[in-house]
């Protein structure tokens, strides 16, 4: 018997690799490759006490909740999608944590717990996804807030654009909270927390190979402590908004159209980065229509302004904090803005994305 | 930044605008031709600045705004086609053709680009040989010489899969169009100083003379345009009618000879139509004849598509200057950013835009300016 002939005494299927370096559709199939995902990229990165528990739904313990009466429960989810994934200053990791976190502070909440569900497409480098999830354990710890149950699923190759986030979270309004009590009125003044135009300004200038001297970070944070500080300091804030998709414009139009007022503004006192101001110049984007991830607005009476706006200043979050303008009851529905030569025109709300002109 | 900002300071503003003021002494109506310098006009509400003796009168000058609706509707059926990619600058994409716009041949699963530059498009057609990459090379002289270079390079290079769509237009023969349509009104030009960088200001002095015009070539920053209006009347008052260069860190009488050789390498003047204008001879480029077989309209046999306006839109009259936006029946009616009946309501530096987004509407209602 020669040497080549087959060996059937030890029938030798190979045994699937038990690693990839590209996410393939069995991550998503709920069999080992799945487990193995969950086991080794994302239970490291969120290690917590109820994860750990990998059961169908997340059970807190009661501890987790304050115990003290009248909190109110804040609910709050986001779909996440971003090209490209990582930019200068952060991550789609990274939003998707803050930007929930930041839906609940908005309401005066402090983040208790999140959840997390991926979609990946497949062919995903698994070091992005290491990444991601990296930062998003990151943005986590520095809030404060677990992620506690989640899910994954992979799409074929072409039907995913590389990796969607949808988080959901839950936060508590602490008993008393005064916030959202009335309506913003004629009177109110308006404050925003720092520079606007910075996270569209970084996404948009990696998307389109712009370089400036200092690349453009994108400003993606939590604000509850801001809020915290905030509402220390001025318990009658009238309203938050995080001026995210549509930037300050879609903000000042949905609380104009919400609270039936209208609001002046001065162009000349919305802080701006120069770079960022450059940017836009370069590619025709109006600062004021560019998302923001780390920013706030604030409409606050007229009494407590200064010592709201002095609040927000003295955060790390808020060193560059601006009183804006002001509600009036004239022309309720509108946003207009003060130009520094004197004339005044009516901001719209973004009508969709914004198109770069042609010169 | 910092060059920007010197141009912006609103204590200079005001100071120029007061000047203005104290030299005027009858009305006069005087034409931006381009739809940037509208663009920054509304959105800087420096016409609010002006003495009420100085009307400004918005010209045809926002390239996406006069690109006649047979050429979209052209841009729109190679967009459809199977195997193109096809690129444009991003304010053409929300553009009405006949039936739809580019937004919604891409919804629809066309691979449709919004890219900055046409050499971006030519690089694509390098990294996609299999696919066909066609510009949109629309625009007046100032985005010729990109264009003319992209043909130039895809020619020298032999990128056979890419070609352009070619709506040119040319700020002369419009200024000359304006001057002589029934009913003008127009005493005075600031001409457009980016597609002075490139042309010069050589072509200017005869219209001055024929027209017994003053045409100042104006910036686009707030500054700028209120030194272009104040040189204006400062002409207008003394009955002066020439050729003044308010823009000279930018603009030199020859322009730029670089650029201006490879537009004339690449194209050639034609009769050119314009959205709500109609035909003005000779106010286009076209491909010259040696680069024919990059010219998308015979590469994809589009030539015949022909179609008409919406007749409730009155682009034209605004265009020409003839009416305000907010005086047309249909501005913020039938006619919003939203539902968009013409061009000039589409681009943000269209002048139905501009006023609709600067609220001139409300304020016109209300009786003021």
């Amino acid at each position: 018997m020669s040497d080549d002939r087959p060996d059937m005494s030890r029938p030798a299927c190979p045994s699937p690799l038990p690693h990839h370096d590209r996410i393939v559709l069995g991550h998503g199939g709920g069999g080992g490759l799945t487990r193995e995902l969950i086991e080794k990229v994302f239970l490291p990165a969120f290690t917590n006490s109820v994860l750990a528990d990998l059961g169908d739904s997340a059970v807190l313990p009661a501890a987790w909740f304050s115990s003290n009466g009248g909190e109110r429960l804040a609910f709050s989810t986001d779909a996440y999608v971003v090209q490209p994934l990582v930019f200068p200053g952060g991550s789609i990791g990274d939003l998707a944590v803050n930007g929930t976190v930041n839906d609940l502070a908005m309401r005066g909440a402090r983040p208790v717990a999140l959840s997390a569900a991926f979609i990946l497409e497949e062919g995903l480098d698994v070091g992005v996804l290491s990444r991601v999830v990296a930062d998003m354990a990151r943005a986590a710890r520095t809030a404060g807030v677990a992620i506690v149950t989640g899910d994954t699923k992979v799409v074929e190759r072409g039907r995913g654009d590389g990796l969607s986030i949808t988080t959901a979270g839950i936060g508590l309004v602490p008993a008393g909270s005064r916030l959202g009590s009335r309506p913003a009125e004629a009177g109110d003044v308006i404050l925003v927390s720092g520079t606007v135009g910075d996270h569209g300004m970084a996404v948009m200038s990696v998307r389109e190979g712009l370089a400036f001297e200092a690349p453009i970070q994108s400003d993606s944070a939590a604000l509850h402590g801001l809020v915290a500080d905030l509402l220390a300091a001025s318990p009658d804030v009238v309203l938050l908004r995080d001026p995210t998709r549509g930037g300050l414009a879609m903000t000042l139009g949905e609380i104009v159209a919400e609270n039936g007022i209208g609001i002046e503004f001065d162009e000349g006192a919305v802080p701006i980065d120069p770079v960022v101001a450059s940017a836009c110049e370069i590619l025709g984007l109006d600062p004021f229509q560019v998302a923001n991830e780390g920013k706030l607005v604030a409409v606050v009476p007229a009494a407590g302004a200064d010592a709201a706006l002095a609040a927000l200043r003295a955060h790390p979050r808020g060193g560059k904090a601006a009183r804006i303008g002001r509600v009036v009851a004239d022309h309720p529905g509108l946003v207009v803005a003060r130009t520094p030569y004197g004339g005044t025109r009516i901001v719209p709300m973004p009508l969709g994305e914004q198109l770069p002109r042609i010169c | 930044m910092k060059h920007l900002a010197e141009y912006r300071d609103g204590d200079t503003a005001r100071r120029l605008a007061a000047g203005i003021g104290k030299i005027v002494t009858r009305p006069w109506a005087i034409m931006e031709v381009c739809g940037g310098q509208t663009h920054s006009i509304i959105r800087h509400a420096l016409d609010q600045l002006l003495p009420p003796e100085v009307e400004l009168i918005h010209g045809p000058g926002c390239p996406v705004c006069v690109t006649p609706l047979e050429m979209i509707d052209r841009a729109l059926a190679i967009a459809a086609l199977p195997g193109t990619i096809f690129c444009s600058f991003g304010d053409m994409l929300r553009v009405p053709g006949s039936h739809g716009d580019l937004l919604g041949v891409k919804a629809a699963g066309g691979d449709v680009r919004v890219v900055y530059s046409p050499l971006d498009a030519l690089e694509l057609a390098r990294r996609h040989p299999d696919r066909e990459v066609v510009f949109f090379a629309i625009g007046f002289e100032t985005t010729a010489p990109a264009n003319a270079m992209a043909v130039r390079l895809a020619e020298r290079g032999g990128v056979k899969n890419f070609s352009v769509l070619v709506s040119h237009v040319l700020v002369p023969p419009a200024i000359a169009a304006v001057m002589e349509s029934p009913g003008n009104r127009v005493e005075a030009f600031l001409a457009a100083g980016h597609v002075c960088s490139v042309m010069g200001t050589l072509q200017y002095p005869p219209l001055c003379d024929r027209y017994r015009v003053p045409i100042v070539v104006t910036g686009f920053e707030p500054l700028d345009l209120l030194d272009g209006i104040r040189r204006t009347v400062v002409q207008l008052e003394a009955g002066r009618h020439e050729l003044e260069n308010a823009y000279s860190r930018v603009v030199t009488e020859e322009g730029n000879a670089v650029a201006r050789a490879v537009i004339a390498d690449v194209f050639e003047p034609c009769d050119r139509t314009w959205r709500g204008i109609g035909t003005i001879p000779a106010s286009g480029w076209r491909l010259a004849e040696r680069y024919a077989a990059f010219d998308a309209e015979h590469r994809f046999a589009v030539g015949g598509i022909v179609t008409a306006e919406s007749p409730l839109c009155r682009s034209g009259d605004v265009l020409r200057g003839a009416i305000k936006p907010s005086s047309c029946p249909a501005f913020g009616r039938e006619c919003t950013p939203r539902t968009p009946l013409g061009a000039t309501m589409v681009s943000g530096e269209g002048a139905c835009a501009a006023y609709y987004h600067a609220g001139r509407f409300a304020a016109d209602r209300e009786g003021r300016r």
